[in-house]
C-alpha cells in the first residue's frame, strides 16, 4: 500500500505492515482523542519511524495516489486537530 | 476510524477540487501540468515570504542586541555616577530584552525550519514538473481509451495528491508567519520609538509594553557583578532590601499555542 508522510515523501509499505501501522495508528487516535500532547508527539514518531522503516521511498515522480497519510511528522497536537476537523466539503458532481 | 485514513480523506477532498473533470482523459493531462506550474510558482513565492519573515527576525535580534548593549552601558555609567536606582532600572530593562531575544531565537529556528521544508518541496514539485511534461506526452502518444480511465486517471491523481500536500506545507509555513506578524510590529514600533533606552521614560509604560516580564533575581545578581566590576565606592557584600523581598514568582504559564516539542 502507498503511504504518504505530508511534506516529506510517499512510501510503498508491504501489506503484511498494514496491522502494525494500523496498531500504531490507534495509539494516534487515543492520544488525539485523550487530548494528550505528550503521548500524541511520541505516537506520531513511532508511526512516522515506523512508515520510514518498512516502506520503500517512492520516487518524486512516481504520481501514484496513496492509500494512508500521515500527518506532518511534527505536527502538533493542536494543528492536526484544526487538519482533521477540516473535512472540507468534497466537490461531487 | 483511524488519523491516516481520515487524513487521506481530507487530501483525496482537496486533491478532487484541483482535478479537473475533462471529458478528454488527455486534456486532464495539460490541466493537470498548468496546474503543476501555477503550483510551483506559489511554492516559491511562499519560500520568497518565508525568507523575508526570518531575515526580519534577524533585524529585530540585531536591534535588540544594540539596545541590550546600550542599556547595559547606560548601568554602567548610572552606577559610576553613583545612582544605583538608575542601573537598576536599566538593568531590569536589559534582562526582559534578553527574555525577548531567547524569544525571538525560538522564532528564528522555527521559522528557518519551515524555511527547508519548503525549499524541498519547491524542488520536489520541480522534480515532478520536468518529469510529468514527458510522461503526458508518452501517455498521450500510446493512448487507449481502454486504459485511460485508469492510467491517467490515477496519473492525474498522484500529481494532484503531491500538489494538496504542497499546498498544506505551505499554508503551515504561512499560518507560522502569520502569528508572528503582529508580535513583529509591535517590536519594531517599541525598538524605534527608542522608549526602551530612555530611562526617563516611565517603567510602567515599557513593562507593559514588554508584557510585563520579570526577572528580579537576574538583575540582583548583575547589579552586584556590575558593581564588583566598576569597584563601586560601596562594598558589594550586602545588597540592601532586595533579597529579603517578596517569595518567587508563580511560573507564568505555558502559552497553549506554544508546540511543546
Amino acid at each position: 500500500m502507498i503511504v504518504r508522510i505530508l511534506g516529506e515523501a510517499q512510501y510503498d509499505v508491504p501489506e503484511e505492515h498494514r496491522a502494525a501501522l494500523d496498531g500504531l495508528d490507534t495509539t494516534l487516535v487515543h492520544a488525539v482523542e485523550a487530548d494528550d500532547e505528550a503521548a500524541f508527539t511520541s505516537a506520531l514518531l513511532a508511526l512516522t519511524a515506523e512508515v520510514r522503516r518498512v516502506g520503500e521511498t517512492l520516487a518524486d515522480d512516481a504520481f501514484t495516489p496513496s492509500e494512508l497519510v500521515v500527518p506532518f511528522a511534527d505536527a502538533t497536537l493542536a494543528e492536526t486537530k484544526r487538519l482533521l476537523a477540516d473535512s472540507a466539503p468534497s466537490d461531487e458532481g | 476510524m483511524g488519523v491516516m485514513k481520515r487524513l487521506s480523506g481530507i487530501v483525496q477532498a482537496k486533491t478532487n477540487k484541483l482535478l479537473d473533470k475533462a471529458e478528454d482523459p488527455r486534456e486532464s493531462l495539460d490541466l493537470s501540468y498548468q496546474k503543476q506550474l501555477e503550483s510551483l510558482q506559489k511554492v516559491r513565492r511562499s519560500v520568497a515570504d518565508v525568507t523575508t519573515a526570518k531575515k526580519r527576525i534577524e533585524l529585530q535580534a540585531n536591534q535588540l542586541q544594540q539596545q541590550a548593549d546600550k542599556l547595559q552601558q547606560q548601568a554602567k555609567a548610572a552606577l559610576g555616577q553613583g545612582n544605583e536606582d538608575l542601573a537598576r532600572e536599566a538593568l531590569a530593562r536589559r534582562a526582559a530584552l534578553a527574555e525577548q531575544l531567547t524569544d525571538l531565537q525560538t522564532q528564528h529556528e522555527q521559522v528557518a525550519g519551515q524555511e527547508v521544508k519548503l525549499v524541498d518541496t519547491a524542488q520536489r514539485l520541480q522534480t515532478q514538473v520536468d518529469s510529468f511534461r514527458t510522461k503526458k506526452e508518452t501517455m498521450k502518444a500510446t493512448y487507449t481509451a481502454a486504459e485511460a480511465q485508469t492510467k491517467i486517471g490515477e496519473a492525474v491523481s498522484g500529481i494532484s495528491e503531491s500538489m494538496s500536500d504542497a499546498g498544506m506545507s505551505m499554508q503551515r509555513a504561512q499560518d507560522k508567519i502569520d502569528g508572528m506578524q503582529a508580535r513583529a510590529g509591535a517590536m519594531d514600533e517599541l525598538l524605534a520609538s527608542g522608549a526602551l533606552t530612555n530611562l526617563s521614560q516611565p517603567v510602567d509604560d515599557i513593562q507593559a509594553q514588554l508584557d510585563k516580564l520579570s526577572s528580579t533575581d537576574a538583575v540582583d545578581t548583575e547589579l552586584a557583578a556590575l558593581k564588583a566590576e566598576i569597584g563601586a565606592s560601596a562594598p558589594v557584600g550586602e545588597l540592601p532590601s532586595a533579597a529579603a523581598a517578596s517569595p518567587a514568582p508563580a511560573a507564568t504559564p505555558a502559552n497553549p499555542e506554544q508546540p511543546a516539542s
